[in-house]
């Protein structure tokens, strides 16, 4: 099997297995418990809240542990609107190919009574910071546009954006998801103020993540409950889901430079061989990608088929985002880009990890080669 | 180029979450074929108008067939084919509505959903066979396919599935046909489906409440005005809510009192009337039918001896069948029938073997 949907999620490395165990079984202890036992485990959580700090360029007063990126975002989102809304600020700049995790906790907000600018999204997938800033009004209270895209891989200008905000008052908060472990992040050069990671995008375990407040910014608590996380998210702390992720983040951030070296090779060498295929459009910049994500869209498929029949040859790929069901949704990143019903239609995205070979990628050109051109020619029974 | 080369034969299985599908799946494999299966999404919520759950398309169906396709170890797919339906089935539901007509789209559906578009994505698989759990049953003869009413009177499902040609029969598999429903519950108890005791869908799956008018307005945006109710005559008699609130053969909801029984018995989506009459005038003996698929190929020269079915739950009767066109025949029934519904499939059977069928149209 050739596994090439990282950015759904990822293994759980080694490193991060072995950081988590001690506290599943030995040092299981409740961290709000007054007892030695307990405190065992508040002290690995609060070296696990420096560490993941650390690797954000952060403070660890300034880190909040979530269910994942989906709730971080949320939280985000709802923090900045609750303190623009006390200003008398109720607008929100925000960009058309966000993930949905800010998209629909952008809808409810209009519902509740902001104003949401979605900005469009040029053909290259990148957001200038210029079209940002001009979107920008006296009443605006967050931006929010994402480090980079989950479907199409796109980086996007975050330092400039966030120097932007910073300029002009406005909260900046960025949707890191597909970025940490595979981007350096850097929350005070990029003038960030709320951001969102998950840990199982950088082989940390499912069902963990953090949300980045700055100084000064009081998160709003959704979960309402016990007094963990500072008053702020309550609910007794999953002190082996956030050892494991502290440590697939510092892993991650270790070998950051030579990881990206590697997968940008093998990324474009893929690139190249699905370049070859007519009718082939690769979407969203060719270098201002995430290192691991290769997104193309085929003309005259279906990115179900595609999908299936790789699957049939043991690669794992994807069509961008999914639902809950499991079928292939429409994807709002590539209408948000111009592409066609048609192209977007058969749209396939591979996001490779550490452990992918030239050979890997060799053969997932030929399999995706092979099986793009025998889709455009299969014979279908009901055509006479 | 052959994908994925297998000795065994493959089969796609069209999984709904129901019971029928499932033992189907099932059977196939009990019967050697390698089997993928499949459940297609057919809608959002937001197409039906309506959040709610126990439809065959929503993600608990979806969850069921998965659950059982898990149990017998086959691979699962879900399609999503939301954009297709919405065009093509629940619109062309919403126009025929709009056009005075009562539409059937599950034949809708299972001509353009499950046998065009999923019979291609099995050729595209390399599956030889569709297999759905239908009760009808295919036969090859030495002329060609037949298809067969089911052996289960009760369920005998050969109505919505006139439409088929015998380049698709050749691809189907109905492993239910000839199987009583009781044995179908019994198999899946056997086997521990989760859904051995779902109750079988009833309503059209996009209209789950019943309430089409609704699902109309909310796809086309139209909402038809209100019109003059009139009897035979053409007098005026009362005042409708907008045609697409009636069907031929309604008594209830009318809001009419006139003292005697009064029914719809006719809709004029030109003139936007819809007329009233009493039980006698809904009976009529001659129906045109359009859009023929006659199953065996050529249809015939001359008139035939028939039995006739002008809407599912309505018995067969003897009719005379002769067609004026390549895709259009006349039926004379022997024997007036009742509410006679343009936009209703009639379907054409020689004892147990469905001959083809067409939509009811008015002359």
């Amino acid at each position: 099997m050739i596994y090439a949907d990282h950015a759904a999620t990822t293994a759980v490395s080694p490193a991060a297995i072995a950081a988590m165990i001690p506290y599943l079984d030995t040092v299981y202890g409740n961290p709000s418990s007054p007892h030695l036992f307990g405190q065992r485990a508040k002290a690995a959580l609060d070296d696990a809240r420096s560490r993941i700090a650390h690797c954000l360029h952060a403070d660890a007063k300034e880190i909040y542990f979530t269910s994942g990126g989906s709730e971080a975002d949320n939280q985000a989102l709802r923090t900045a609107a609750m303190i623009g809304a006390a200003n008398g600020k109720r607008h929100i700049v925000s960009a058309a190919f966000e993930h949905h995790a800010v998209l629909h906790t952008l809808d409810a907000l209009a519902r509740e009574g902001f104003t949401v600018t979605l900005l469009p999204v040029p053909e290259d997938g990148i957001l200038p910071a210029a079209d940002v800033a001009a979107a920008l009004r006296e009443d605006t209270a967050l931006v929010s546009v994402m480090y980079a895209n989950n479907e199409i891989g796109t980086v996007q200008p975050a330092a400039e954006i966030g120097a932007v905000c910073r300029k002009r008052g406005v909260l900046f908060h960025t949707d890191a998801v597909q970025a940490a472990g595979h981007l350096p992040l850097d929350v005070q050069a990029d003038c960030i103020d709320l951001l969102a990671i998950s840990a199982h995008k950088f082989h940390g375990p499912k069902g963990i993540g953090v949300l980045y407040a700055r100084r000064g910014i009081t998160p709003k608590p959704l979960i309402f409950g016990g007094g963990q996380e500072r008053g702020r998210r309550a609910g007794t702390e999953n002190v082996p889901a956030i050892m494991g992720m502290a440590a697939a983040l510092e892993e991650a951030t270790a070998h950051l430079p030579e990881n990206t070296v590697r997968l940008t090779a093998l990324r474009d060498r893929i690139i190249a061989g699905l370049r070859a295929i007519p009718q082939s459009c690769l979407n969203g910049d060719a270098v201002r990608r995430l290192p691991a994500n290769i997104h193309f869209s085929f003309a005259g498929i279906e990115g179900e088929s595609l999908l299936m029949l790789l699957d049939s040859r043991g690669i794992c790929a994807s069509a961008g985002s999914a639902c809950a069901s499991g079928s292939t949704e429409p994807s709002h990143v590539l209408t948000a880009i111009g592409r066609s019903r048609a192209l977007a239609n058969g749209s396939l995205r591979l996001s490779i990890g550490e452990e992918c070979t030239e050979a890997d990628a060799d053969c997932i050109v030929q399999n995706v080669q092979e099986i793009v051109s025998y889709l455009r020619e299969a014979a279908h029974w009901n055509e006479n | 180029m052959r994908i994925e080369e297998t000795a065994m034969k493959k089969a796609l299985i069209a999984m709904s979450g129901g019971v029928d599908s499932s033992v189907a799946a099932y059977l196939t494999q009990e019967a050697g074929y390698a089997c993928i299966g499949c459940t297609m999404k057919l809608y959002d919520n937001e197409d039906a108008g309506i959040a709610r759950e126990k439809t065959c398309c929503s993600l608990d169906d979806i969850e069921d067939a998965r659950a059982v396709a898990n149990r017998l170890g086959m691979p699962y797919y879900v399609f999503n084919f939301t954009e297709e339906f919405r065009e093509q089935i629940i619109g062309k539901f919403a126009r025929s509505y709009l056009c005075g007509m009562t539409p059937n789209p599950c034949i809708d559906c299972n001509r353009c959903m499950k046998f065009e578009k999923l019979l291609d994505r099995a050729a595209v698989l390399g599956c030889d066979k569709i297999v759905t759990g239908h009760y009808a049953q295919v036969v090859e003869t030495a002329q060609g396919y037949q298809l067969r009413k089911g052996a289960d009177a009760g369920k005998d499902q050969s109505y919505v599935l006139y439409m088929l040609t015998q380049q698709q029969l050749a691809h189907i598999l109905f492993p239910l046909g000839g199987m009583p429903k009781a044995e179908v519950r019994k198999i899946a108890e056997e086997h521990g489906f989760v859904n051995a005791h779902k109750r079988d869908s009833q309503d059209i799956c996009f209209v789950p409440d019943g309430d089409y008018a609704r699902v109309i307005e909310a796809q086309t945006g139209i909402t038809p005005p209100e019109g003059d109710f009139v009897d035979t005559k053409g007098n005026v008699i009362g005042r409708h809510a907008g045609i697409i609130h009636y069907t031929v053969g309604q008594r209830r909801g009318l809001g009419l009192e006139l003292g005697h029984a009064a029914y719809v018995c006719g809709i004029d989506a030109g003139q936007n009337r819809v007329v009233i009459g009493d039980s006698k005038d809904l009976f009529s003996d001659t129906v045109h039918v359009q859009d023929v698929n006659w199953i065996a190929g050529t249809p015939p020269q001359e008139a035939l001896r028939c039995a006739a079915k002008i809407r599912y739950r309505h018995p067969e009767q003897p009719a005379e069948l002769t067609f004026i066109g390549e895709r259009e025949a006349v039926l004379h029934f022997d024997v007036p029938q009742r509410a006679v519904t343009a936009g209703q499939a009639a379907v054409f059977y020689d004892g147990d073997i469905v001959l083809g069928g067409g939509t009811i149209v008015t002359k």
